[in-house]
């Protein structure tokens, strides 16, 4: 199983991995709908930048591995199609994950552990615009006792916002805050999809969508694509002046019964951080794929942030949040910030599943 | 389950088998600008292929991209509404929604100037006559009838030109090409 390889996960064993490193990153921008390109036309330009950006082509690339859900799109095997836009032929290793594309980084990462490979190309596609996406959403629930009541993705938000406050950790102006904050971030992000310069006031004076949650708590229905390529040793060197190192991985998953769970807190994310060894030195910026405003506070927490550390300066994604996209384009943003010097060390997380249900976090440095 | 202390009324009851949790959920389909431009070229009766300026090859219906080179097709071409058949198969099982008589015929067609077999019935041939190189023609729904759909195709028939040379079934199915 990849946690019996992980560095983390037994003393001293980092050194007997690989050097695995993120080292190109793109991304489309992030809209409310494209209607006139299908999953594979959105996909091209942006799979093709990321090849091109680690000074590759597509022969270069050992392995693919992709993120998305059919349901999005409402027709079967959809993600076999967009496989076309990297040219297949002659038939290439690939692999396809029913998950964000942050756990198809993972599956790569694993695989160029096992040294099968020395580079892989990661990319993710959500376009809800086709669907009712909060129903789309509702269909990953229990089948036979949840979905059936079609629990829109943010009433299960908001039952979980309620938690937070009820228990005194979190207060409407500590969501508000940080929605002033992500999407006047934005405004630097030419990618984002929300971006605007209000006070946290100004938020508050809005009316409740599902109470106890304001629109602006909200992510937007977002269509977009991203894709990173990431490369083991001397590869990631040879194609990259200074790689994201990839130096601690991990993912966890919590129950998915609702009523099962702490919906304050996010052990998962904690499990994560700790194993991915998120506390081993100083934090510059932390990517957090939180796409409701208040789910921030509990991830914040689960992964011991403190005020220091630059959070999504991306906006986030309570700014663009294409489903089974949002997270890998935090691992991207977050590496982009390592790959220009921007930054030295930094944390990304993703999240999938209802209400924070699975968490991944990695810890990515530069070097020198 | 020993320990499980059940209420006299669900003692040995009959084990649940089945649920009824009915979905539904509508979509607006993104045809995508390669397939809209394919069937926006079927409205007025014409077969668009798309050409990879890097291999030659010319794709239909197109999907926008050549999946050898992993690039956007950009060059349209008109092909032609005959072809050579490059496999078949007869059909003698029924299945729901079905409109069509047993047996029937269902077969990959490389249209000429295609790189890419197109499947869709025969008719107006016995079954043991349809064989691997034999010449058919597209037969088209009345004017009045054709719409944004591959079904405005109703189906290929034999033009009686003589059988064309098919030496590799699936990739390119027919003689020498123009553009190979």
């Amino acid at each position: 199983m990849p946690t019996s390889i992980n560095p983390a996960s037994t003393d001293g064993g980092i050194s007997n991995m690989r050097d695995v490193a993120i080292i190109s990153f793109a991304q489309s921008d992030h809209v409310r709908a494209v209607n006139d390109a299908n999953e594979v036309e959105m996909l091209m330009p942006v799979t093709a930048a990321a090849v091109a950006g680690a000074n590759m082509t597509k022969n270069d690339i050992d392995f693919t591995c992709s993120g998305s859900t059919d349901y999005l799109a409402g027709s079967a095997f959809s993600f076999v199609s967009t496989l076309d836009g990297v040219g297949p032929w002659p038939p290439i290793q690939e692999s396809h994950v029913e998950m964000d594309g942050a756990w198809a980084l993972y599956e790569a990462w694993v695989k160029l552990q096992l040294g099968e490979i020395n580079s892989a190309l990661i990319y993710c596609y959500g376009k809800s615009s086709p669907g009712p996406t909060h129903e789309v959403q509702s269909r990953q629930l229990d089948p036979f006792f949840v979905a059936p009541l079609w629990p829109d993705t943010i009433s299960l938000s908001a039952l979980q916002a309620r938690a937070l406050l009820e228990s005194g950790k979190a207060t409407e102006k500590d969501f508000a805050d940080i929605v002033a904050r992500s999407r006047k971030a934005a405004l630097d992000n030419p990618h984002a999809q929300l971006k605007w310069d209000k006070s946290a006031d100004q938020v508050l004076a809005e009316a409740m969508l599902v109470d106890p949650l304001r629109k602006d708590d909200c992510p937007p229905i977002t269509d977009g694509v991203a894709a990173v390529v990431i490369a083991a040793d001397d590869v990631a060197r040879a194609h990259c002046d200074r790689p994201a190192w990839i130096r601690g991985i991990d993912h966890r998953i919590e129950s998915a019964v609702l009523g099962l769970r702490d919906l304050t807190d996010s052990p998962s994310t904690r499990i994560a951080g700790e194993k991915a060894g998120v506390a081993r030195g100083s934090v510059d910026v932390a990517e957090l794929h939180a796409p409701f405003s208040f789910q921030e506070l509990i991830i914040r927490e689960a992964l011991g942030l403190g005020g220091d550390v630059d959070i999504n300066p991306s906006g986030g994604a309570l700014c663009a949040n294409p489903i089974m996209t949002a997270g890998l384009v935090r691992f991207g943003e977050a590496a982009s910030r390592i790959i220009d010097g921007r930054a030295n060390r930094a944390v990304a997380h993703a999240t999938s599943g209802a209400c924070l249900q699975q968490n991944l976090v990695a810890v990515l440095e530069g070097e020198g | 389950m020993a320990d499980l202390v059940l209420p006299t009324s669900l003692q040995d009851v009959e084990q649940i088998k089945s649920v009824r949790t009915p979905a539904e959920l509508r979509y607006q389909y993104t045809a995508g600008a390669a397939t809209t431009r394919f069937l926006r070229g079927i409205e007025q009766k014409k077969i668009l292929g798309e050409r990879c300026s890097v291999c030659g090859k010319v794709y239909v219906p197109p999907r926008g991209s050549c999946p050898t080179d992993g690039i956007p097709t950009t060059e349209q071409v008109e092909l032609a509404h005959k072809g050579t058949v490059t496999s078949f198969c007869i059909v003698n099982v029924s299945f729901y929604g079905q409109a069509m008589e047993l047996p029937y015929t269902s077969a990959l067609i490389m249209l000429d100037g295609a790189d890419l077999s197109l499947m869709h019935l025969l008719q107006e041939v016995a079954v043991e006559d349809v064989h691997i190189g034999l010449r058919v023609e597209a037969v088209w729904v009345d004017d009045d009838k054709i719409g944004p759909t591959l079904e405005s195709i109703r189906y290929f028939r034999p033009n009686g030109e003589p059988d064309a040379d098919v030496h590799q079934p699936g990739e390119h199915g027919w003689g020498d090409l123009e553009h190979a």
